[in-house]
């Protein structure tokens, strides 16, 4: 831990283009994805979150090294990008297994008998809440109420619906997951939805500057209006 | 220390300007008028009313997080609870601070901090001096409800060589985030996780390394934070303290020095409003270790069969006035004595040793700077800026080394002034500097072309250098046609000769008339040395030898009969023409005489000046060398006489930074053994050299400053003693200086923006309430009678003829200036030329023996252009051979794209693969070049 294996790293510039970024684990195509996306909005470090996902998709978690590369694509410090990602439950930080299955265990799945089912995961799978099996095929999540309490209790695997389950189907659920017999329906960990936004906002930062020019505009007229009627009124 | 009061005097508010964008409030039953756009917490401390806070804080953007600051602000649907830091002062508003709901609202706030914050108090450095603490017993419930586990991690956890981190006592105010995010700019520490299980941390594997770390420690209002220094080595209660300011560097940020058992235990920054904002360096922080090293001189030495053995002062000296004496003898005349450094020294000890050397001694070959610094004409003769200034300017033109490698805290000044404020930047730079991606334009020249570049921004029809881009050399031109323009200038790299970036200095200051200026000289007080006049050709109070002739011939009863030689041609006299190896010059030595004893005031050439083997060839061919030190260095093996000298924080006195101000160094320790305060060695050797300076006090030696030295006229001990003075008086003293700072001189510095600084104890005489409108007025009379200037003849010491006709005082030096500047040939097309720049941890003595920095200094690589390493056929971080004429090292080189072709860089004063920088740089030549090859 020395300053001299570790440079101080650049501070941020304010508009410098430069050369673009050196990265190091940020795949080809992935990279290209992370560019259309920080074009979309007016300021870089808006694209954070979506570039987190995006990221995770490569390697099912967030990993140190990627969250460099999301920096320097960003202007931000590899500790900001930490920073937000270790915020949220969706992003991960620290390596997950190809399937994720998380086991609401909130009031209405609770009643419905989460807590057996989660004891159960826990001891097929051998691992606690949290754990990730041996051969990496599963991560065991209990999670907050999953908005599918009408099944409960709820479980969803990649952050898919798999339908209320009991300690049998929860066994062959498991079993067809690492068969592969789901995986059409059941891609890998951090594998985006294919309804990605290509066109749209594209925001131009001169245009919207002058929309808020005109914003401001057509507020202070209407400031200026609504003076003028008080003035009338007071004269009246 | 002193009692806490709970409701202080406002620190460092300004007064409402009270003409324009006023707000009248009421504030707990009371009218108050506030700035139009203020915080309402600001506002009500300075109408005396201290809100708790914990996230506030004056020097960074309100957050609004930790809600400790909630008063009743009326609203049209009745009073609600509003954090006053987030809340501005409304025009009517009425605002509560004292009500029940605002007391149930603080019990609240404490007690739910107080959820996870541990009880570890007897065992936390803040302890003692601890917001959270303070403010619990102040505002607090007195008890909890919670009974539940509280959370625990791993402690401490070390985010880098210099700061731990407790991360269970952290109350998340994010000032630490905000510091390093908002005011250093590298948001190396951020909030990690959510909710109880939020913490903060760095990223795996990438330290806190920025060089303003120690801030963080010392704003946070808990002890999470704490320094690997201070950790556990005293409680606040028992420290002494006093206000002083750190001569780490020039930038003279104010300090509150606190002790123990004669030892510094640590550095706390100040909140002076002209300089440093509360804020400090990391180097400036630490560096005491070096005042309390075990391996301190202690006593005189003497040289005798080969070996320096212990004797007194008195036999000491006898040695030393012996050595001068047959120096000056042997070479026919005074300059036979050079003397070097003077930068680490007081301004009292810097004109005392001027006067022994220029007026007993006779000698000009005196010089504080060591062939890294610029012409001091130059310097002292441009019209001044302040840092104020420079950071509101409209342009600020930068032309010197890299700012947050050299004067740190500077760096944090122009960076608010170009991110928060309206500061545009012009960059002219060999190579990128920290300042260069907030530059509005950052424009490359060569090294040794510094000159074309200036007058290409100076002159329209000039033509634009090839490393300059035309359309930034236009906004360049563009931008330093601005109203306010400050240049700040400095030595870009130490291969390059001064005087070329003089010339380029001057060319700017003819183009740019309305322009001032703001030395990036960065040792310690080189700007008091250089104005005590340690610089060949100069007298004290920034004149020049020939117009100060008559007034200090009448003064000392001598001044040198021409000038004398700087730092660079001392050196290269003294190893003479046929000095050992490797001599490359043969030239007859200026004035004729030989330099033969060479005193070496503080300063350590063999590592600290940039052609090593000039200075070993200048310490085998000296005849006698005294060396005037506080740590033994690799000099002391060169030295026939060591003189074992006070330290910072060892002896009282005054400092000067770059822009002339003025400020009290505070005394806090005994100096260890026999050691001297620097002005007492000087008057001592007076007296062996059978003459008599006239000085026996440091106080007496700053009135004779104040009475001969012109650039300090007027600003006597009482007005350096002034409350308002606190933070400095800026040279020479002007009437409009009066206005200086805002900080009153003895209020309490709010506890909670920097906890574990209290009011400080002044040096010098205590401020007296009531005094400072008088004294206020009898300084504008000072400043008024400084400017008329003459003021009549200085008066005579004793032993020097009273009888010559009484002259007027000696104008200060105005530039521009002729100055000789070597003539650059063309690179022919194998060569490259070489940049050296400063690093902030080097192989100085204040870092060496610190062992937390020493561990920080880098390990430097030659930095190369990309294109330039192609041809080469080396890969980024493959061995490059690089060759100078008489010799050669094996360097590892690194791609940099911010450098123009053919010309490569690397640091001074630190470690590379193999040797140091210091053995590639020719000072004789005016650029050093080298040749690159496959090793
Ligand atoms: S570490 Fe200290 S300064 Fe930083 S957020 Fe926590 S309490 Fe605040
Ligand atoms: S910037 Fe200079 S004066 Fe300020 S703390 Fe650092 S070394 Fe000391
Ligand atoms: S409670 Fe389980 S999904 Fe809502
Ligand atoms: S919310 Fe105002 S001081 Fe923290």
């Amino acid at each position: 831990m020395s300053n001299a294996a570790h440079p101080t790293p650049v501070d941020r510039p304010r508009s410098k283009g430069g050369p673009a970024p050196a990265l190091t684990h940020l795949g080809g195509a992935t990279a290209t994805r992370a560019r259309e996306l920080i074009a979309l909005y007016p300021e870089p470090r808006s694209a954070l979150i979506p570039l987190c996902h995006l990221a995770q998709e490569q390697e099912g978690w967030l990993s140190p090294e990627i969250m460099a590369d999301i920096a320097a694509l960003l202007d931000l410090t590899p500790a900001e990008v930490l920073g937000t990602a270790s915020f949220y439950d969706m992003l991960h930080t620290e390596p997950v297994g190809s399937h994720l299955v998380s086991v609401c265990t909130n009031i209405a799945c609770l009643l419905n008998g989460a807590m057996e089912l989660l004891e159960h995961a826990e001891s097929t799978l051998g691992v606690n809440a949290g754990g990730t099996t041996a051969d990496g095929a599963v991560t065991l999540e209990e999670a907050e109420c999953l908005a599918g309490c009408d099944g409960a209790p709820c479980v969803q695997v990649n952050h898919r619906y798999v339908g209320a389950q009991t300690a049998e189907s929860f066994d062959q659920l498991i079993a067809d997951l690492r068969s592969g017999a789901r995986a059409a329906e059941i891609p890998t960990h951090g594998t985006l939805n294919r309804v990605a936004r290509t066109t749209g906002l594209q925001a131009d930062r001169d245009q919207i500057a002058n929309e808020r020019a005109a914003m401001a505009e057509a507020q202070a007229q209407r400031a200026a209006a609504a003076k003028d009627t008080a003035a009338n009124k007071a004269g009246a | 220390m002193v009692d806490r009061a709970t409701t202080t005097e406002p620190a460092h508010t300004v007064p409402p300007d009270v003409a324009e964008g006023q707000v009248t409030f009421t504030l707990d039953g009371r009218q108050v008028t506030a700035r139009k756009g203020e915080m309402l917490i600001a506002a009500a401390e300075r109408a005396g009313t201290f809100i708790p806070r914990f996230c506030y804080h004056p020097r960074m953007k309100s957050v609004g997080v930790c809600r400790m600051c909630l008063v009743e602000v009326s609203g049209p649907r009745g009073a609600s609870l509003q954090p006053s830091c987030f809340v501005e002062v409304a025009e009517g508003s009425e605002v509560t601070t004292d009500s029940d709901k605002v007391k149930k609202a603080q019990d609240g706030v404490l007690e739910f901090l107080l959820i996870n914050h541990p009880l570890d108090c007897p065992v936390c450095d803040k302890g003692g001096e601890c917001p959270l603490q303070d403010q619990t017993l102040a505002h607090g419930p007195g008890e909890t409800r919670f009974v539940e586990e509280k959370r625990h991690f791993e402690k401490p956890i070390p985010i880098s060589e210099l700061v731990l981190l407790d991360r269970e006592r952290c109350i998340q105010c994010s000032r630490c985030t905000r510091f390093a995010a908002e005011v250093a700019g590298e948001a190396q520490i951020d909030f990690i996780g959510r909710a109880d299980q939020l913490e903060i941390n760095i990223f795996p594997g990438l330290p806190f390394s920025s060089y303003f770390s120690g801030n963080t420690v010392q704003i946070c209002p808990v002890g999470a934070l704490t320094a690997v220094p201070y950790r556990f080595s005293a409680r606040p209660w028992d420290l002494d303290q006093v206000e002083s300011t750190c001569t780490t560097c020039s930038v003279g940020c104010r300090v509150a020095v606190q002790s123990s058992s004669n030892r510094v235990t640590r550095l706390l920054g100040i909140d002076a409003d002209p300089v440093n904002h509360g804020w400090l360096c990391d180097k400036g922080r630490f560096a005491f270790e070096s005042v309390n090293s075990e391996d301190r001189l202690t006593e005189p030495m003497v040289r005798k069969a080969g070996r320096l053995v212990t004797v007194s002062w008195h036999e000491a000296l006898d040695v030393v006035a012996d050595g001068l004496r047959a120096a000056t003898k042997k070479s026919g005349g005074p300059g036979g004595v050079g003397v070097i450094g003077g930068a680490r020294l007081t301004n009292e000890g810097a004109y005392t040793w001027a006067k022994l050397a220029k007026g007993i001694l006779g000698t000009d070959s005196v010089d504080a700077q060591l062939g890294d610094g610029l012409p001091a004409e130059v310097v002292l003769g441009l019209p001044r800026a302040t840092i104020d200034e420079a950071v509101g300017a409209d342009t600020v033109i930068v032309l010197s080394g890299d700012i947050r490698e050299e004067l740190p805290v500077l760096f944090l000044r122009l960076r608010s002034g170009i991110v928060d404020g309206d500061l545009s930047l012009v960059e002219l730079s060999p190579q990128a500097t920290a300042l260069t991606p907030h530059a509005a334009v950052s424009l490359r020249y060569l090294p040794g072309a510094a000159t074309e570049l200036a007058k290409a921004i100076a002159d329209h029809g000039a033509p634009a250098p090839a490393t300059a881009d035309p359309t930034d050399l236009a906004e360049a031109r563009r931008l330093a046609g601005a109203d306010k323009v400050v240049i700040v200038v400095g030595r870009p790299s130490l291969a390059e000769d001064g005087a070329l970036v003089a010339e380029a200095v001057q060319v700017l200051a003819r183009a740019l008339p309305k322009a001032t200026f703001l030395p990036a000289l960065r040792r310690g007080n080189v700007m008091g040395a250089l104005d005590m006049g340690l610089s060949p050709g100069l007298l004290p109070g920034r004149v020049g030898l020939e117009p100060g002739r008559q007034w200090f011939t009448q003064a000392w009863g001598k001044v040198p009969d021409e000038r004398g030689l700087g730092t660079t041609e001392i050196l290269e006299s003294a190893g003479g023409s046929t000095g050992g190896e490797g001599a490359r010059t043969d030239k007859p030595h200026r004035n004729g005489a030989r330099v033969r004893a060479l005193v070496i005031l503080g300063a350590d050439p063999l590592t600290d000046f940039p052609d090593a083997g000039m200075v070993r060839r200048a310490l085998a061919g000296a005849d006698f060398v005294v060396s005037v030190a506080s740590l033994p260095g690799p000099l002391s093996a060169h030295a026939d006489v060591v003189l074992p000298v006070a330290e910072a924080h060892e002896r009282p006195g005054t400092t000067t930074n770059i822009e002339g101000r003025i400020s009290r160094l505070g005394q806090k320790l005994v100096q260890p053994g026999q050691s001297w305060p620097d002005w007492m060695i000087a008057a001592e050797l007076a007296v062996h050299l059978g003459a008599d300076l006239h000085l026996d006090s440091v106080a007496e030696v700053w009135d004779e400053i104040e009475r001969l030295a012109p650039a300090y006229r007027g600003i006597t001990r009482s007005v350096l003693d002034t409350p308002g003075a606190t933070d400095g008086v800026v040279a020479p003293l002007t009437v409009t200086a009066v206005a200086f700072s805002r900080r009153p001189g003895s209020a309490p510095l709010d506890p909670i923006a920097f906890p574990g600084v209290e009011s400080v104890e002044q040096q010098g005489a205590p401020p007296r309430a009531g005094l400072a409108g008088a004294r206020t007025a009898g300084i504008a009379a000072n400043a008024a009678n400084a400017a008329n200037g003459s003021k009549g003849a200085p008066e005579v010491g004793a032993g020097t003829s009273g009888d010559a006709a009484v002259t007027n005082q000696p104008p200060q030096l105005a530039g521009p200036f002729e100055i000789t500047v070597p003539r650059v040939v063309p690179t022919d097309s194998y060569s490259v030329r070489l940049v050296a720049s400063r690093r902030l941890y080097d192989r100085g003595a204040a870092v060496d023996a610190v062992p937390v920095l020493a561990g920080l200094i880098p390990d430097s690589p030659l930095r190369v252009n990309p294109h330039d390493l192609d041809d080469l056929g080396i890969g980024t971080g493959g061995n490059v051979k690089v060759r100078t004429a008489t010799t050669s090292l094996v360097l590892v080189a690194v791609a940099d794209p911010s450098l123009p072709r053919k010309v490569v860089a690397t640091d001074f004063n630190v470690p590379l693969a193999e040797g140091t920088v210091a053995d590639l740089i020719d000072a004789t030549a005016p650029v050093t070049e080298l040749r690159l090859e496959t090793p």
